[in-house]
């Protein structure tokens, strides 16, 4: 016999309530060295010649190590968006010294370093593995990193909290030895609240967490999302798997997927395209996989569920009422800060909370940066008013997620001394924006650059608020990071012999109304982009009835009135 | 070509078999084709399937009882359909057979290959068996349930030991 025996089950570790995130203890943090090791030897065996640059692609990917048009660049793990203060602190470390002072948050609410130099990555490892972190499955085609609801464990509409069962999937993706060479990557979302938060139907897996009447926790399993070159929404595969054999149901799900997703065009390889192909077959031969499994050898032990969610046990709220006077008089007193408020704090399930969203698109900034003074200004803020807890969110912002209603005037005042006060959360200058041209070795057009141009083409908040919510959305080519399908208004910059040339689209939402935008006309040059953002815009405001957003205008009346708009004939 | 088995070169019995050629004495693997068009009533010689990494282990499920080893093959390395085939030969099927991993496999995929149920890999000619098992025994923490001996886990976290 030549295979593997599990020798000894390693005890999962038990920690005092509210650990803030999983809490590594000395098995994962051994795990962590063996796997630095392992890429080292990686390296080694690259730069000694042992592995070609089409071998060790793969495997530094898999490592987070991608190379794009000037540097390197390294994205890291936070897994599920979740941070503690010294974490980030950490993270503000690393942009300091060995990149330019920044760091770029992602839709996929990890952190990137655009600037890194291969022979630094050791190090940057290890400063990582000091705390915790990692680079581990943040690229190539294996599962990623599980994407969930930024206010988890904060927001009064939680059904039941996500956080633990995203870090289930991450512990059971970590080096899966079935699914690390899948046809493409994988990216899981997954929620614990009615309200989708996580653009749910975007996704390769979408989980919603629910609970029948029996209060059990199960399931709904969405399968085949994603956006790219070829737009798909997710379709709905299961309503209910319970709890105990949700691990062996994904696992079904992505033996399928190995099994017959096309290897041959990296353009059909995503698991949206043998969903769509296969259309109810897909979830039929999940179903038979499902069957056949041994159900015991994947069993989900209760007993793991209830030790993993201890570390993500409530903070130790005190008792608060809700709307104290100083809040309230604070509102009154504070014009600017009362506009802050109403676009930045947010309703808490524990009374005399909120949830603080940290703005990271300054007028006329980069969508998703952040300087390492304000990571550690966030970090001190976090340390001081929210258990020392931060999220990022999958807009490219920052949440604290818990924070005294009593504080927030104060917490308002820290982020305004690092420039973190933007009142624009939900309005059009919070802007998605993948690297585009600025970076990205595949692009065909700046992203960047468009999205500064329209964040100070409608600096005004008054205007902002006005327009009201509505997202807009930039991509720098077909792969489509920026997610401009599902903005309400999407944009695709392209290369029209030899010049950028922007696609615009509407209608699209990343929610629970999930929609994939439409396409309006012929594409814009860079500089017309705003005007014709401008345009729609005002299209808009003529046609809206009372109390309507962008997007319902724009489903009520269609794309016609924005056609005329755009293209009428002067 | 060398084979690796336990982290060790061993001596390979078999030969692959063109579809066109004679059927040899010793042991042979031999495509799907083959084996569904050639009358193998009278062999006695072990039987081997070079399996195609988009047939499913399903297809051949009849013809498993008559077989001795099963190749799975890598086409490229980052082509994993094998790791999922090996699986479910074992998991699904009960094979217990050799299972032997062949094409462009890497060092760093022997313990995955070995968790899903793999026995044996077809080396490179000049490989280094020594570089291959200290790839495998790199990382000896486990997350997830495979193929591994053992009681069941489920989730829980493991130290593996390669036997
Ligand atoms: S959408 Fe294109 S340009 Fe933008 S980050 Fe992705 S690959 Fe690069």
């Amino acid at each position: 016999m030549n295979a593997y025996v599990d020798v000894t089950a390693l005890p999962a570790p038990a920690y005092p309530p509210h650990a803030r995130t999983y809490r590594y203890d000395e098995v994962d943090r051994e795990f962590l060295q063996e796997r630095i090791a392992e890429f080292s030897g990686q390296v080694e065996r690259r730069l000694a010649g042992a592995l070609t640059e089409d071998e060790f692609k793969p495997l530094r990917l898999m490592n987070g190590l991608y190379l794009q048009l000037h540097a390197y660049m390294y994205r890291i793990a936070i897994p599920y968006g979740i941070l503690n203060a010294t974490q980030l602190r950490q993270l503000a470390m690393i942009a300091r010294r060995w990149d330019r002072g920044f760091g770029h948050f992602t839709t996929r609410q990890n952190i990137q370093f655009n600037w890194t130099r291969l022979e630094d990555v050791p190090d940057i490892m290890r400063a990582l593995a000091d705390v915790d972190m990692h680079a581990i499955q943040t690229s190539g085609n294996c599962i990623r990193n599980t994407t969930t609801d930024e206010y988890a464990g904060a927001s009064p509409d939680e059904v039941a909290d996500p956080r633990v069962y995203a870090e289930i999937i991450r512990q059971w993706s970590t080096l899966h030895p079935e699914f690390t060479w899948l046809p493409r990557k994988f990216k899981i979302a997954i929620t614990g609240a009615p309200h989708d938060r996580v653009a749910l139907q975007a996704h390769d897996v979408g989980v919603v967490v629910r609970k029948n009447a029996a209060g059990e926790t199960g399931f709904e399993v969405w399968a085949g999302g994603g956006l790219g070159r070829t737009p798909v929404l997710a379709r709905k595969i299961r309503d209910w798997v319970g709890e105990d054999e949700f691990l062996a149901y994904l696992e079904a799900v992505l033996r399928v997927y190995n099994a017959l997703g096309n290897r041959d065009n990296i353009y059909k390889a995503r698991i949206k395209i043998l969903v769509r192909d296969l259309g109810d077959e897909f979830a039929e031969r999940v179903e038979a996989e499902f069957a056949r499994l041994p159900k015991r050898k994947y069993r989900l032990d209760p007993e793991i569920v209830d030790q993993i969610a201890s570390h993500f046990a409530p903070p130790p709220f005190a008792a608060l009422p809700d709307n104290p006077q100083a809040y309230a008089q604070a509102l009154d007193g504070n014009a600017e800060f009362a506009a802050w408020a109403k676009q930045s704090v947010r309703a808490h399930k524990a009374p005399g909370y909120a949830s603080v969203t940290i703005s990271l698109k300054p007028i006329g900034g980069i969508p998703g940066d952040a300087s390492a003074e304000q990571m550690e200004a966030v970090a001190t803020l976090a340390e001081r008013h929210s258990f020392g807890e931060i999220r990022v969110t999958h807009v490219q912002n920052l949440v604290l997620p818990h924070v005294r209603q009593e504080d927030l005037l104060a917490v308002w005042d820290g982020l305004r001394a690092a420039g973190l006060a933007t009142p624009n959360i939900g309005l059009i200058s919070d802007i998605i924006a993948c690297p585009g041209m600025d970076y990205c070795a595949l692009a065909t057009a700046r992203s960047i650059p468009v999205a500064q141009m329209i964040s100070e083409r409608f600096a005004s908040l008054d205007r902002q608020l006005d327009i009201g919510e509505c997202f807009i959305n930039i991509s720098g080519c077909i792969n489509a990071c920026g997610h401009h399908h599902v903005g309400h208004i999407g944009i695709l910059g392209v290369d029209k012999r030899g010049a950028e040339s922007y696609q615009i689209t509407l209608g699209g939402s990343a929610t629970n109304d999930a929609a994939i935008g439409e396409l309006v006309g012929p594409g814009f040059a860079y500089d017309a982009v705003t005007d014709a953002v401008e345009t729609i815009l005002r299209t808009y405001v003529a046609h809206r009835a009372a109390g309507e957003r962008f997007v319902d205008t724009y489903r009520r009346i269609g794309l016609a009135p924005f056609k005329e708009a755009l293209y009428a004939v002067a | 070509m060398p084979l690796l088995e336990d982290g060790r070169l061993v001596a390979d019995d078999w030969v692959t078999v063109a579809d066109d050629a004679p059927l040899p004495d010793p042991p042979a693997i031999l495509t799907l084709a083959r084996l569904r068009a050639e009358d193998l009533a009278g062999r006695n010689a072990p039987l081997g399937l070079a399996l195609d990494p988009a047939t499913q282990p399903e297809e051949i499920a009849d013809l498993l009882p008559r077989l001795s080893l099963v190749a799975v093959l890598l086409p490229k390395s980052k082509d994993g359909r094998a790791f999922t085939q090996a699986r479910s030969l074992r998991e699904h099927h009960g094979f217990q057979g050799e299972i032997r991993a062949t094409g462009h496999v890497l060092p760093d995929q022997y313990r995955m290959l070995l968790r899903c149920g793999v026995s044996t890999v077809q080396l490179p000619e000049g490989a280094d068996p020594a570089v291959w098992t200290r790839s495998a025994d790199l990382v000896d923490i486990a997350y997830q349930p495979a193929r591994d001996a053992g009681a069941p886990l489920g989730l829980r976290r493991r130290r593996l030991e390669r036997v």
